[in-house]
């Protein structure tokens, strides 16, 4: 690595754009997910409106949808590709491109004591490959035919034959390649980001004394490394079925009454593939939250955080079952029943470093010296979501329970609780939390306790009915209920939940102007605020490159000295020397 | 680079901090990574092909039966060519090798060397790769389903029964003149009558002499004279000659020419990238590039990549060819 000790004049271009430093690439990540996060919010509003009232007319469907929602109603197929598209930018540019990109570029370098990540080159590269991918995956919008219809998970044969549907056409190609893209980027991420931790912690700074927010991130760029190429297999398989005729997923398939003539394929062979990524995807999405809130939770509390070792164990553990339970996305996919007896079984061990985590936030909770900052509200509400969220995947992960209730809106209350608002919520903590370190200015409080609890209350009103939606058997992706005599009861939910939805929506106004308000006018930061221990609060406020202006720190102890009766301070930073006669962790 | 030997060392100091914990640059490090991803993304692709194989109704067809031809010679030679394929990929493993340990040494004229002859190795198996597709897409003869029932007795005297639907297979002569009939060509015409079938192509005569059953499959068995023109006269229109996306004679699953394809051409085009990358490193390496950085570590990045292209092609010989 080259020494950047040295000062030297940079270009706009160099600094602000193929910018190589990692504080500056992280900060480029999460002004695109905010971006991204924004698009995909108002996606699913203009769908909750047709889902709330169904045929009904609103203008502002018309503004902004044209010719998809002709008098102000929502077209069918647009309906399909917003609820893709929705899922698909979540998914794999909020909540993983931004949460990973954003906190992990942070982070890693600053807290495990490093100049900048192994290589700066390659990690600017991951950027911009998440941005181009971005790009394809915004123009995807408005292309003939519309975006990729066939929900997140883009199964065959919707989404290998062009002609199935309007959104399976040059919308559904560009999905593809957008894809592609991004497991590019998340690769280059994922190596460098590893790497950087095994290579580049400062002296003492052990594998025992990381922060939590690292192995979270560890762990993380592990399962993509693993897991993504998988995807790419089953991507580009999936673009040869749609642009050499080829049938890797398709076979006896008709359309219009007419037999097409492939042979051999196998559309399951697909779910297969894609859910080893899938399941995978879904700790991608969630550790680095989990990881976020321990270090604000520890932070705020003023206590050490509750078994550390045990929390490491339980990522470790996690991150090693979730290549092993795929399947239960597949309980109905005609799976021999032993063998979905057996992912059911794998599946229910998540359970044990699940309810690990969960009752280690709460010990560390307990008897704290609390602090509510809004971060600190954030990481609760986190482990209030993990669990209501994790309880439901109880009764998914059991396949006789599951058969009922696969493809309800049961399912979509799960994992939007477990996985959407867990990790927005994880995301959310760290931008209060390390704003200051990445602009230099404090973000305002009181904003943040109105957002936050509009956020968790509109959450829940919007997440919670929808599982007696779902008990009663409403199947997700549908564009209008009103036909079915037996939804009628709870059918009155429908608007209870869009107006959640909207007010939800409209509350993230008051983080986005606190965002961009305080990142100029916002209360300029001391170096600690937070009064924590681990190493980024060692570096000055003003960036610099290689982040500490002299020698690397040394590290002394672990990250979660609060509350140390043998120190004057109720913190102790990892700097700081062991006192004569005391024992170190 | 060589790093110290590390179980000298305690795990303490190994992994305090300060240090590479395996002493190795972060390089090399993340090569390896990325060779474990890429090592997932071919276990996709070879574990859906399984999937498919597997899953298939319809025999699958044997390696040592649709490969056995070898350029420019008559006659059967099975997984001859494959297996001089393999033989010339695992050499420039060695030679790679070779060219890491000159590395080692700071020898450029070894590492140059070497490196030339590894790329030689690439260029070759690339060059076979290419024949070896282009004889597949050929094929050898064609075939064609029935339209009805056919019983017959082949050669050995063996008598089968075979159904609307099931293949017949030509030889290479037969198969070429009638793929030219078919097409319209009008250079070649048809003579039936007395008892046999005759092709006439620009003066050249090809008769229907032998025609094979299970040509890919278990049970190859050859049918000649009145017996071969029972299940000529029993043809449908279901012709196909070599292979492509869509159809291909080893097999009425389309997967198994389609997974051929991509697979080894997936894995084709990491030799590529490879030979690319090689030929990089050797004009940097004769440009005294490394001799200038006083160290060849480029080169054993470059190796390692090689080697795990080998290693992949180990498990697609054995996937498509062995098994």
């Amino acid at each position: 690595m080259a020494d950047h000790a040295h000062h030297h004049e940079e270009s706009f271009v160099s600094k602000f754009i193929f910018s190589q430093d990692h504080k500056m690439i992280s900060k480029q990540f999460l002004i695109t997910a905010v971006f991204m996060g924004i698009v995909a919010v108002m996606l699913s509003i203009f769908f909750r409106l047709q889902l709330g009232w169904p045929g009904e007319s609103f203008a502002i469907l018309e503004t902004f949808l044209g010719k998809w929602a002709p008098g102000g109603v929502l077209d069918r197929n647009a309906y399909l590709a917003l609820v893709t598209i929705h899922g698909t930018i979540m998914v794999f540019f909020v909540l993983t491109g931004g949460l990973s990109g954003t906190f992990s570029n942070l982070l890693i370098p600053l807290q495990i004591g490093a100049r900048d990540m192994a290589s700066g080159f390659l990690n600017m590269l991951s950027y911009w490959f998440f941005f181009v991918s971005s790009v394809i995956m915004i123009f995807s919008l408005f292309v003939e035919g519309g975006a990729a219809s066939g929900g997140w998970t883009v199964y065959p044969p919707l989404s290998a034959l062009p002609q199935a549907m309007p959104g399976s056409g040059m919308g559904m190609t560009l999905w593809l390649i957008s894809m592609v893209l991004f497991v590019v980027s998340s690769l280059l991420g994922g190596l460098n980001y590893i790497v950087t931790i095994i290579n580049l912690r400062t002296k003492g700074m052990k594998m025992t004394r990381l922060p939590l927010t690292i192995w979270a991130f560890l762990i993380t760029a592990v399962l993509g490394v693993l897991s993504f190429p998988v995807l790419v297999s089953a991507v580009v398989l999936l673009l040869m079925d749609r642009t050499m005729g080829t049938a890797f997923y398709l076979s006896d398939i008709f359309i219009g009454g007419e037999a097409l003539d492939v042979t051999g394929g196998s559309p399951i062979l697909y779910q297969h593939l894609f859910w080893f990524l899938g399941h995978p995807e879904v700790y991608i999405v969630l550790l680095p939250a989990l990881g976020i809130s321990s270090e604000v939770i520890a932070t705020n509390a003023r206590k050490p955080i509750f078994g550390y070792k045990a929390m490491v164990g339980s990522i470790l553990g996690i991150g090693f079952l979730s290549f092993i339970v795929w399947g239960h996305h597949m309980f109905v996919t005609g799976m021999n029943p032993f063998l979905g007896s057996v992912f059911v079984f794998t599946t229910l061990l998540i359970a044990i470093p699940s309810a690990v985590k969960a009752f280690n936030y709460i010990t560390t909770l307990w008897q704290g010296n609390l602090r509510f900052t809004p971060a600190m509200l954030f990481s609760v509400g986190l482990v209030s979501t993990f669990v209501t969220g994790g309880l439901t995947g109880i009764i998914l992960a059991d396949s006789a329970l599951d058969v009922s209730v696969h493809d309800t809106y049961f399912v979509v209350a799960h994992f939007h609780i477990v996985m959407g608002m867990s990790a927005i919520f994880g995301m959310l903590a760290g931008v209060y939390h390390w704003f200051p370190k990445m602009f230099g200015r404090m973000m305002n409080t009181k904003l943040g306790f109105v957002h936050f609890w509009i956020t968790i209350i509109s959450g829940y009103g919007v997440f919670f009915p929808m599982h007696f939606v779902g008990i009663a058997g409403a199947p997700r992706r549908y564009y209008d209920y009103s036909a079915f005599e037996y939804l009628d009861f709870v059918m009155d939910l429908q608007p209870v939940i869009s107006v959640f939805a909207i007010v939800g929506a409209l509350g993230q106004l008051f983080f986005l102007f606190n965002f961009f308000y305080s990142m100029f006018r916002g209360q300029v930061a001391v170096q600690n605020p937070w009064r924590s221990n681990t190493l980024e609060w060692t570096t000055p406020v003003e960036h610099v490159h290689g982040n500490w202006p002299g020698a690397l720190p040394e590290v002394h102890r672990w990250a979660y000295d609060y509350s140390n009766p043998a120190h004057e301070e109720d913190f102790v930073s990892q700097i700081t020397p062991a006192i004569p006669g005391e024992e170190i962790h | 680079m060589g790093g110290e030997a590390t179980k000298a060392i305690s795990k303490e100091i190994l992994w305090g901090g300060g240090r590479s914990p395996f002493s190795v640059t972060y390089g090399k490090m993340m090569m390896w990574y990325f060779l474990v991803s890429d090592a997932l993304t071919f276990g996709g692709l070879l574990t859906a092909y399984g999937f498919a194989r597997a899953g298939s109704e319809d025999a699958w067809p044997i390696g040592e039966q649709v490969f056995r031809a070898l350029p420019g010679l008559e006659g059967e030679y099975p997984l001859i060519y494959v297996a001089l394929m393999t033989f010339i990929l695992i050499v420039s493993s060695v030679t790679m090798v070779l060219a890491v340990e000159a590395g080692h040494r700071n020898d450029q004229r070894g590492v140059v060397r070497w490196l030339f002859a590894t790329v030689i190795g690439g260029f070759f198996f690339l060059g076979s790769q290419a024949w070896e597709w282009s004889h597949f897409i050929h094929g050898s003869g064609g075939m064609f389903l029935l339209a009805e029932e056919v019983t017959v007795t082949d050669v050995d005297g063996e008598q089968f029964t075979l159904n609307a639907g099931d293949a017949v297979y030509m030889d290479h002569h037969l198969g070429d003149a009638v793929a030219k009939w078919r097409e319209g060509d009008l250079t070649v015409s048809m003579h039936e009558g007395h008892g046999n079938v005759m092709f006439v192509d620009n003066g050249h005569e090809v008769a229907l002499e032998t025609l094979t059953l299970n040509k890919y499959v278990e049970n190859e068995s050859a049918v000649s004279g009145a017996d071969a023109l029972k299940l000529w006269n029993a043809r449908s229109e279901n012709f196909a000659f070599g292979a492509n996306m869509h159809d291909s004679e080893y097999a009425v699953q389309q997967s198994y020419a389609n997974f051929f394809f991509f697979i080894t051409g997936f894995h084709g085009f990491h030799v590529f990238s490879g030979v690319i990358i090689n030929l990089i490193v050797l004009i940097m390496a004769v440009n005294g590039v490394f001799e200038r950085r006083k160290h060849y570590e480029m080169v054993e990045k470059v190796g390692l990549y090689w080697h795990f292209v080998d290693l992949v092609w180990v498990f697609v010989f054995t996937f498509f060819y062995l098994i």
